[in-house]
């Protein structure tokens, strides 16, 4: 391991902890911009976590360990799984320490941490907000593994930094397979981060929230970490799709001017994806919660076909 | 693999998704309109094969499919829809998700029957016979599912589409005269079964298959 790649790990871990909170000030402001209002700058975020940083911490009487220690637990699992996507470059030390598959893993753990936490107060919204989450989880995880296997099935192997050599390495080719998977895989975004056809991120009404309901107890820092989790887990969720599907301009040495070139472009992809995030969630409806699990085996049904089209096409 | 061999492979991965939106849309507007994209991609798709293997008479067969079945019958359909008051009309019974699971055993079945025949066929577009075969079942799994006669009649529409594709991807496309004859076999049968449906809701009072049953006495 050379100190090179150690510096870069510490720069992914800074960039995404930092740099999500902009993210989902970006979305949010080319959601205002599309829905004809002015928005609060995509700096709002900043001064949310602030606010809620500066706040007196209340917790209810009847809440125990899991309830105080799951957004630590959040924030924690979010940074390693935003640290073990290759961001910037394939070289990054910890990228070998954990694959795809165990990617989706520690998703899967911090979802389960999330639905405890709002299941142990005891209150009806907070457990009733647990079992729609969890609903959602076990229908987008198969959707999200097979998405995953598609792009390991063409560059013969599941870790990321792998995948992400083979596509930027060999020629430009046209994979109907990937097509698929990268459509797949924008249905499981929108239904992992609670985005719009599943979930409204901003409605006030307790009936209608799955996420939301999972953060009602909490107030002050712990749920400016939550918060803050809920953004890192869009940014690691941006960035796989980035690595996987679009992973061109990545530094494969790490050289400091292809690190900044590699920045650079980073942030005109991500700016263009949270663009095509709003724009996807302007354009859409909420969907019924039982018309959820029509959607998301859509998107299973999407990314099995992606796999099958690459075994017979062979390419 | 050259690039049109490439745009050939992602038309037919297209071509396939289509059907299986056909599959599970609801909204008889949309099927159309999914009817009109599935006859488009096919022109295009046969575009690339004359392409690729200088073929001048696939162009024509590519001109043909695409003015019938990216206009002809679709202005058709949206005028009998119009005409029967169906536009806002919507299948509810329909089981989504089951029928995309079935959908997937077929596909499965569909691609493993197909890599056999596909090796015997010389073309360079051979491997999308399985798509072209998929397809085809998908079709007749929509003919089995769908209540409503004009649903019904688009699901034998698109199996039309995959069959023509098959042609195309095991034998670059029929003979002319046989193209010519099953796209004037296509519209007179769309013609007809226009008229029928007219006949169809003024004996039974609706266009849903399921009340012919009770229609005995």
């Amino acid at each position: 391991m050379t100190s090179r790649a150690l510096i870069l790990q510490c720069l992914q871990c800074a960039l995404v902890f930092a740099g999500a909170p902009l993210l989902a000030g970006w979305v949010e402001q080319c959601r205002a911009w599309f829905g004809n209002r002015h928005g609060a700058g995509p700096l709002q975020p900043y001064r949310v976590l602030r606010k809620l940083w500066r706040k007196e911490l209340v917790v209810a009487h009847a809440a125990s360990w899991v309830f105080r220690t799951a957004p630590y637990l959040l924030v924690a699992a979010m940074i390693i799984a935003g640290s073990i996507v290759p961001l910037l470059a394939p070289i990054v030390p910890l990228a070998p320490a954990a694959d795809a598959i165990a990617l989706v893993g520690v998703f899967a753990f911090a979802r389960m941490v999330s639905a405890l936490a709002a299941m142990d107060i005891g209150t009806g919204f907070g457990s009733m907000g647990a079992r729609r989450e969890m609903l959602i989880g076990f229908l987008a995880e198969p959707a999200l593994l097979m998405v995953l296997f598609t792009p390991a099935l063409i560059s013969h192997s599941t870790s990321l930094a792998v995948i992400v050599r083979q596509l930027t390495t060999t020629r430009l080719f046209l994979y109907p397979s990937m097509a698929f998977a990268a459509s797949a895989y924008v249905m499981v975004l929108l239904a992992e981060n609670a985005r719009i056809p599943v979930d409204n991120p901003d409605t006030h009404l307790e009936l209608t929230m799955i996420h939301g309901a999972l953060h009602l107890e909490y107030a002050g820092r712990h749920l400016a970490l939550m918060e803050w989790a809920g953004a890192i887990k869009l940014a690691t969720y941006m960035a796989i799709g980035i690595a996987l599907f679009l992973p061109w301009g990545m530094s494969a040495t790490g050289s400091a001017s292809g690190i900044a070139l590699a920045t650079g472009l980073l942030a005109v992809k991500m700016t263009a994806a949270g663009t095509a995030l709003a724009a996807i969630e302007t354009l859409l409806a909420k969907l019924r919660l039982f018309r959820v699990p029509e959607f998301l085996g859509t998107a299973f049904m999407v990314a099995v076909l992606g796999i099958l089209v690459h075994f017979l096409l062979g390419t | 693999m050259p690039l049109f061999a490439q745009i050939t492979n992602l038309l037919a991965a297209l071509f396939l998704l289509v059907a299986f939106a056909m599959l599970a849309q609801r909204r008889i507007v949309h099927l159309i309109n999914l009817y009109a994209l599935q006859g488009g991609i096919l022109a295009l798709s046969i575009v690339a094969v004359g392409y690729g293997t200088h073929q001048e008479s696939l162009y024509l067969s590519a001109a043909l499919n695409g003015l019938l079945k990216v206009i002809v019958i679709p202005l058709i359909l949206y005028r009998l829809v119009r005409r029967l008051g169906l536009a806002w009309n919507r299948e509810n019974l329909l089981r989504v998700p089951t029928l995309l699971l079935v959908g997937l055993v077929l596909n499965i079945f569909a691609f493993d029957v197909a890599l056999p025949i596909a090796h015997l066929a010389g073309t360079i577009n051979r491997d999308t016979f399985g798509i072209a075969l998929a397809s085809v079942l998908l079709s007749l799994l929509m003919m089995i599912v769908r209540t409503t006669a004009l649903t019904q009649v688009l699901g034998f529409l698109s199996l039309e589409n995959g069959l023509i594709f098959a042609a195309t991807s095991v034998t670059y496309g029929m003979p002319m005269m046989v193209e010519l004859g099953i796209a004037l076999d296509v519209i007179v049968g769309v013609f007809i079964l226009g008229v029928f449906f007219f006949h169809i809701r003024e004996e039974f009072d609706s266009l849903d298959l399921h009340r012919f049953d009770r229609h005995e006495e």
